[in-house]
């Protein structure tokens, strides 16, 4: 097996641990079901944090995702009670989303400004906008919304595959497609591997910036979307530190924060493997929710160990 | 007549070419933010400019910017001094979350105040250990290094809470409630307090080596290291200066409000820190370290924030009116755009 993915296999591998070790703990556990829920629970971190992977992987960085979760709810809800089609607002916000993403794209290339400081003032700028428009949690109450939640595909076992997580695995699908298969994917690794070296071998480097940011703002927003259906309402709040989680999922799959290494398809189980440590958690029931938090410190510790461990055996490791 | 004119025109250039290095300096467009906002407010808010003596204490809304702003200014100084060497904290509230639950536990404990002023500030200086640990000696990027703690340490706060139950985390003590809210004759104590850290900062940065290791280690640590400069001691201190001030402001805020709250205490302080450090001129590529700067850029936050609180617009503006501010500061400290504006205009001119 190539090398290049030893840490996709590390992912996988502590992914399926981490089930095991809650199928020994609690009965039932070790199913169709959990696992179904926790797909569909976790579906809108997995796919923002599909859009931070490609970011992460050019050597940026998009902290206006739990912003944009945020304002792509509040403005859908808005809308919905004036009395659009959640399908139709959706479309608007994916349309707005690649639009607020290719701006700061374009802020970050042109003026050359760190991505961290530009996307810092995008989740400001995204979140104040969330509370100038509402305050309150406004339900969506269009009859699709409950038409999306109710669809899915069963699965052996009794479980089922919701809608939402259906929606994932597509664009995931996109994702890897555009990641391997395109030339604005191989663009993204140059940048990320060597921004000097691409810029000379002639490597498109604004065009590609802007797309990339484009493609966060529009992965980020689609999260939005999910979410908002999912959980049936815009609430100006929801989001709130969920960049951090898809950095961590991204982390955690196996993408360098260095740039040029790593895979859409690790940010799967990146998001999954936060997404089992928080139902273990919830299984358990006497088990205190700061606990999420300090697990979730304490693996991501591990990840950082083990990668640069398996790196530096095969001296892919960069000076910081 | 003639000679007047001609040396008017040869005066002209240079006075051009000086304004135009003063518009390239570094602390003139945060100046301007801040002035801008000033004499906005001078028009808008009522009584902005007004200080007066009450209850012995001097209060008014210039005051208050300052007595506000001085946790984060805190917090940015040790910030200013981790950009300086290409790094970043981002668990700085996390940092001030457990220094508080500390606090509030060894209160529970009975400790002696002053003892437990002391644990605190060790706990900060621990919390900078692991960060610099873990960026100078295990080369782990420090965004992420410090995410860590960030992610686990408001979790770690609450853990606190626990050991005594939980219940009722909130505390007095007279000691430290007077370094967060008393006052020293007119002035407030913090602000001695933020004045005097300022002092021993900028001391121990332009009057040792220190300083210049530090700004030396971010410009390129690899040159540094061939030079003779011990690169992972250097960032290791920076981290530790990072996480001292992160207590101390943990400190003033968790004697401010009386209690231990991990999930709330401090929240954001990271990206207000890093705003100030980035709008007083300092680059997230490291190499320089600007403290005084860095205190103009938390009092544009802060200026702001009080100004809008001030001008009686709802307080959902802040965010928003603080992102475009932040934007306009960055976008004018671009020279690329700065250049592409000339030429727009002169074009128009022609």
């Amino acid at each position: 097996m190539r090398e290049r993915y030893y840490p996709l296999m590390a992912t996988i591998a502590v992914f399926i641990a981490l089930f095991l070790v809650g199928g020994a703990m609690y009965k039932h556990f070790l199913s169709t079901l959990v696992l179904g829920q926790m797909l569909a629970d976790n579906a809108f971190i997995i796919i923002a944090a599909i859009g931070t992977t490609f970011v992460i992987i050019s050597g940026g960085i998009d902290l206006s995702v739990g912003s944009m979760i945020g304002f792509v709810g509040v403005v859908m809800a808005n809308l919905d009670a004036a009395g659009w089609h959640p399908l139709a607002s959706a479309a608007m916000m994916l349309a707005f989303g690649i639009l607020f993403g290719a701006l700061q794209g374009l802020i970050i290339d042109f003026c050359e400004i760190q991505p961290f400081i530009i996307t810092l003032a995008g989740l400001f700028l995204l979140r104040g906008s969330c509370f100038m428009v509402n305050l309150d949690s406004v339900p969506i109450r269009h009859p699709f919304v409950e038409a999306f939640a109710g669809a899915n595909i069963p699965l052996p076992g009794g479980g089922f595959l919701a809608s939402s997580a259906i929606v994932m695995f597509v664009v995931l699908a996109a994702a890897i497609v555009i990641g391997h298969y395109t030339r604005f994917g191989t663009n993204v690794y140059a940048i990320g591997g060597d921004r000097a070296s691409a810029v000379l071998m002639g490597v498109p480097i604004r065009r590609t910036t802007v797309m990339l940011y484009a493609m966060g703002g529009f992965y980020s927003a689609l999260g939005g979307v999910i979410y908002a259906l999912y959980t049936a309402s815009g609430y100006p709040l929801a989001g709130t530190g969920n960049e951090l989680t898809a950095i961590a999922a991204v982390v955690l799959g196996g993408t360098l924060l260095t740039g040029g290494v790593g895979m859409v398809f690790g940010t799967l189980f990146g998001g999954l493997i936060l997404g089992i440590i928080a139902t273990i958690i919830d299984f358990d029931g006497s088990l205190n929710g700061a606990w999420i938090m300090i697990v979730g410190g304490l693996l991501l510790f591990i990840f950082i160990l083990a990668q640069r461990t398996i790196m530096g055996s095969f001296m892919l490791r960069r000076s910081t | 007549m003639s000679v007047d004119r001609a040396i008017a025109a040869a005066e002209a250039p240079p006075i051009a070419r000086r304004l135009t290095a003063l518009l390239a300096h570094r602390a003139v467009w945060p100046l301007v933010a801040l002035v801008i906002i000033l004499v906005i407010d001078a028009f808008f808010a009522h009584g902005f400019f007004r200080v007066r003596v009450v209850e012995g204490r001097l209060f008014g809304s210039l005051v208050d910017v300052f007595y506000r702003g001085m946790p984060t200014a805190l917090v940015a100084l040790g910030m200013a001094v981790v950009i300086g060497t290409k790094g970043i904290d981002l668990s700085v509230g996390s940092i001030i979350a457990i220094c508080a639950a500390v606090i509030a536990w060894r209160m529970h404990e009975g400790d002696p105040h002053f003892v437990i002023l002391l644990l605190a500030l060790g706990t900060g200086l621990l919390c900078g250990l692991w960060n610099g640990t873990l960026v100078a000696f295990l080369d782990i990027q420090p965004i992420i290094a410090t995410l860590i703690l960030m992610v686990s340490g408001r979790g770690i706060g609450l853990m606190i809470n626990l050991i005594y139950g939980g219940t009722n985390p909130s505390f007095t003590s007279p000691l430290l409630q007077g370094l967060s809210t008393g006052h020293i004759g007119l002035i407030p104590t913090r602000l001695i307090i933020g004045a005097g850290l300022f002092a021993l900062l900028w001391l121990l940065l332009r009057r040792t080596a220190l300083g210049l290791f530090l700004e030396s280690v971010g410009a390129n640590a690899r040159a540094a290291d061939l030079a003779g400069i011990s690169a992972r001691l250097v960032k290791l201190s920076a981290y530790l200066i990072s996480g001292l001030c992160a207590g101390s402001a943990g400190i003033i805020i968790g004697a401010d409000t009386h209690t231990s709250d991990p999930v709330s205490i401090g929240l954001y302080i990271e990206l207000d820190a890093i705003l100030a450090v980035v709008i007083g001129g300092g680059s997230l590529a490291g190499g320089r370290i600007f403290l005084g700067m860095t205190v103009i850029g938390v009092l544009v936050i802060q200026t702001l924030t009080t100004s809008i609180l001030m001008s009686g617009l709802p307080p959902e503006f802040n965010l928003i009116v603080k992102a475009i501010v932040v934007l306009i500061v960055l976008l004018l400290q671009s020279n690329n755009l700065r250049a592409a504006l000339v030429r727009l205009f002169s074009g128009r001119k022609r």
